[in-house]
C-alpha cells in the first residue's frame, strides 16, 4: 500500500458574521452566476468567525442546499464532529479568482492588441550624450552613432554610418543578436553583456565595415568585406 | 522677420564670443539692426570684446527680473550704429536667469531687431540651455580637434531636443563654424581635416575662420575683427559667413594670410 501526497486547487469561501446576511449575499451572487459552484471543490475559511461544531454543520448543510460542496475547513479552533469535512492546514493562496469570472456572462475575449513591429528606425544621427534604448527588438541607424553616444537594443543593431560610440545588442539575453556597421570606430561593442572595448578590437578593422556577434562566450568582431 | 541665433559650442575657449562679436558687426555693417546678447552670466566677456565694458550700467539680469526696461540696458556700438549689446551681469550667476524672463526679453527684442545673436556660455547647463531655448537657428562653433568636435556633437543633440522649436516638433537650423583653423598644421596632420569634422557632425558648413593674430589683437583692442582689421583673412571669412547667414550662396574657401590670395580648398557644402 502506498500513500502519496497531491495538491489541488480549491475555492475558498470566507463566511462573515452575521451568517444569515452573508448567506443572502451569497444567494444574490449565485443568482447572477448560476451553476458557478457546481462540481467545484470548496474550502470554508472560518478564521473570520467563531462557530461551534453544530453551527458549522448547519452552515455546511445550508451551503450544500445551494450546490456548494464543502471538502474541507480551515481556520477554526472548534472541536469538529465526525462526519464534517476535515480541517486543512498549510494552504497557499494563488492569484485571487475574481468573483466576476462567470462562464455565462463573460464577454468574448478582446481581440489581441496588434503587435507593433519590433524594430526602431533612427533617421538622424545619434549625437554624443544621447542614449537610445529599445529593449523590444532591432535598432537601425541611418546615420552615425557619435563618440559618447549609446544605443542599446534587445535585438540587433544596424548602423549605416560610422559607429563611434557604444552599441549594446542582445540586451536582455538575446545571444543571436549582432551588430552591423559600415564603419567601425566604436568605443565599445557588446552582445548579451559580452563586450569588447575599442582597444580590444583589431586595429586593422578600424574604419571598415564590420559585424560583431557572439561565438560561445567570445564576442567576435570581423569585417563584412 | 527677425532671426534669433544662438552661438554655441559646448566646449569653452573655441571662439564663441569672438565669433558672436565679429558676425554681429559684419551683419550690422550691411545696415541691418543687430543685437548681441551675452548669456554668460557671471563670466561675461562680450562687453570686453565689443569694447563696451566701460559703458555697462544695467544688464540682462536686470531686464529679465524686470528691474529696468530693455532700452535702458541696451548699449549702442560707437562705430556701427545699428549694432547693440545686451551685456550679462558679472556679479550674479546663471540661476538668476528664468525661462519666462528670457522668453519675454527675446520677444521684446524681436520687435526691434532683424538679428538677435545669443552668445552662449560653455557647458550644457542652465545658461547654455536658456541661450539656445528660443533660437530659430544655431551657429555651432568648433575647433578642428577631437574634444571640441565631440562637445559640439553633444550640443547639436541638445539643440534637437531642448529648444522650443524642437519641442514643437520643428527643426532648428544648424550651421557649423570652424574656427582657429591652421592650414599649415592641418597639412602636417596635426589637426582634424575639415572633411572629417563635417562627416562627424553632419551639419552644413557656414565658414572656416583661420587661426590669426588679427583675431587675438582685435579681442584685446575691444573691437571685433570685422571692424578693426576689415581686410584680414579672418575678417573676410567672417564677412563671408555673415553673407551665407543672410542666404547668399558664396563659395567656401579658406582665406589665407597671403594678401589677396584665396586658397580654395573645396567648393562643396556638407549634407
Amino acid at each position: 500500500m502506498r500513500f502519496r501526497g497531491r495538491s489541488y486547487m480549491a475555492f475558498v469561501l470566507t463566511p462573515e458574521l452575521p451568517i444569515a446576511d452573508w448567506l443572502i449575499e451569497l444567494d444574490e451572487w449565485i443568482r447572477s452566476s448560476a451553476g458557478y459552484f457546481v462540481g467545484r471543490p470548496v474550502v470554508l475559511d472560518l478564521s473570520g468567525v467563531t462557530l461551534s461544531s453544530d453551527r458549522i454543520a448547519h452552515l455546511i448543510s445550508e451551503l450544500s442546499a445551494r450546490d456548494v460542496r464543502v471538502m474541507g475547513l480551515e481556520g477554526t479552533q472548534a472541536e469538529i464532529a465526525p462526519g464534517l469535512p476535515p480541517v486543512l492546514r498549510g494552504g497557499r493562496s494563488v492569484s485571487s479568482i475574481e468573483a466576476t469570472e462567470n462562464p455565462r456572462t463573460k464577454s468574448p475575449p478582446a481581440p489581441a492588441p496588434r503587435k507593433e513591429p519590433a524594430s526602431l528606425l533612427l533617421s538622424s544621427p545619434v549625437r554624443s550624450g544621447q542614449t537610445i534604448s529599445f529593449p523590444d527588438g532591432d535598432v537601425t541607424v541611418l546615420g552615425s552613432i557619435a563618440s559618447g553616444a549609446e544605443v542599446m537594443a534587445g535585438g540587433s543593431i544596424h548602423v549605416y554610418g560610422a559607429l563611434r560610440g557604444r552599441a549594446l545588442a542582445g540586451a536582455g539575453g538575446n545571444r543571436q543578436a549582432r551588430i552591423f556597421c559600415s564603419r567601425i570606430e566604436a568605443e565599445l561593442v557588446s552582445v548579451d553583456g559580452y563586450y569588447r572595448t575599442a582597444e580590444e578590437v583589431d586595429a586593422s578593422l578600424r574604419g571598415r565595415p564590420a559585424q560583431a556577434w557572439l561565438n560561445g562566450d567570445t564576442l567576435m568582431v570581423a569585417t563584412l568585406e | 522677420m527677425t532671426k534669433v541665433i544662438v552661438v554655441t559650442s559646448g566646449k569653452g575657449g573655441v571662439g564663441k564670443t569672438t565669433s558672436t562679436a565679429a558676425l554681429g558687426a559684419a551683419l550690422a555693417q550691411s545696415g541691418q539692426s543687430v543685437v548681441v546678447i551675452d548669456f554668460d552670466v557671471g563670466l561675461r566677456n562680450l562687453d570686453l570684446v565689443m569694447g563696451a565694458e566701460r559703458r555697462v550700467v544695467y544688464d540682462l539680469i536686470n531686464v529679465v527680473q524686470g528691474t529696468v526696461k530693455l532700452p535702458q540696458a541696451l548699449i549702442r556700438d560707437k562705430r556701427v550704429e545699428t549694432l547693440f549689446l545686451l551685456p550679462a551681469s558679472q556679479t550674479r550667476d546663471k540661476d538668476a536667469l528664468t525661462d519666462d524672463g528670457v522668453a519675454r526679453v527675446i520677444a521684446e527684442l524681436r520687435e526691434k531687431f532683424a538679428w538677435i545673436l545669443c552668445d552662449s556660455p560653455a557647458g550644457i547647463e542652465r545658461g547654455a540651455t536658456l541661450a539656445m531655448r528660443h533660437a530659430d537657428a544655431a551657429i555651432v562653433v568648433t575647433n578642428p580637434e577631437v574634444s571640441s568636435v565631440r562637445d559640439s556633437d553633444r550640443i547639436i543633440g541638445l539643440l534637437d531636443s531642448k529648444t522650443e522649436k524642437a519641442e514643437k516638433g520643428e527643426r532648428i537650423d544648424k550651421h557649423l563654424l570652424i574656427t582657429r583653423y591652421d592650414a599649415a598644421r592641418a597639412e602636417r596632420g596635426e589637426m582634424l581635416k575639415i572633411e572629417d569634422v563635417l562627416e562627424i557632425l553632419s551639419i552644413p558648413l557656414l565658414g572656416i575662420i583661420p587661426e590669426s593674430q588679427d583675431v587675438l589683437r582685435a579681442s584685446n583692442l575691444g573691437s571685433p575683427v570685422t571692424i578693426s582689421s576689415v581686410e584680414s583673412a579672418a575678417a573676410r571669412a567672417y564677412q563671408a559667413a555673415a553673407l551665407r547667414l543672410c542666404g547668399q550662396d558664396i563659395e567656401m574657401s579658406i582665406p589665407t594670410d597671403k594678401k589677396g590670395l584665396f586658397n580654395r580648398l573645396f567648393g562643396r557644402r556638407a549634407a
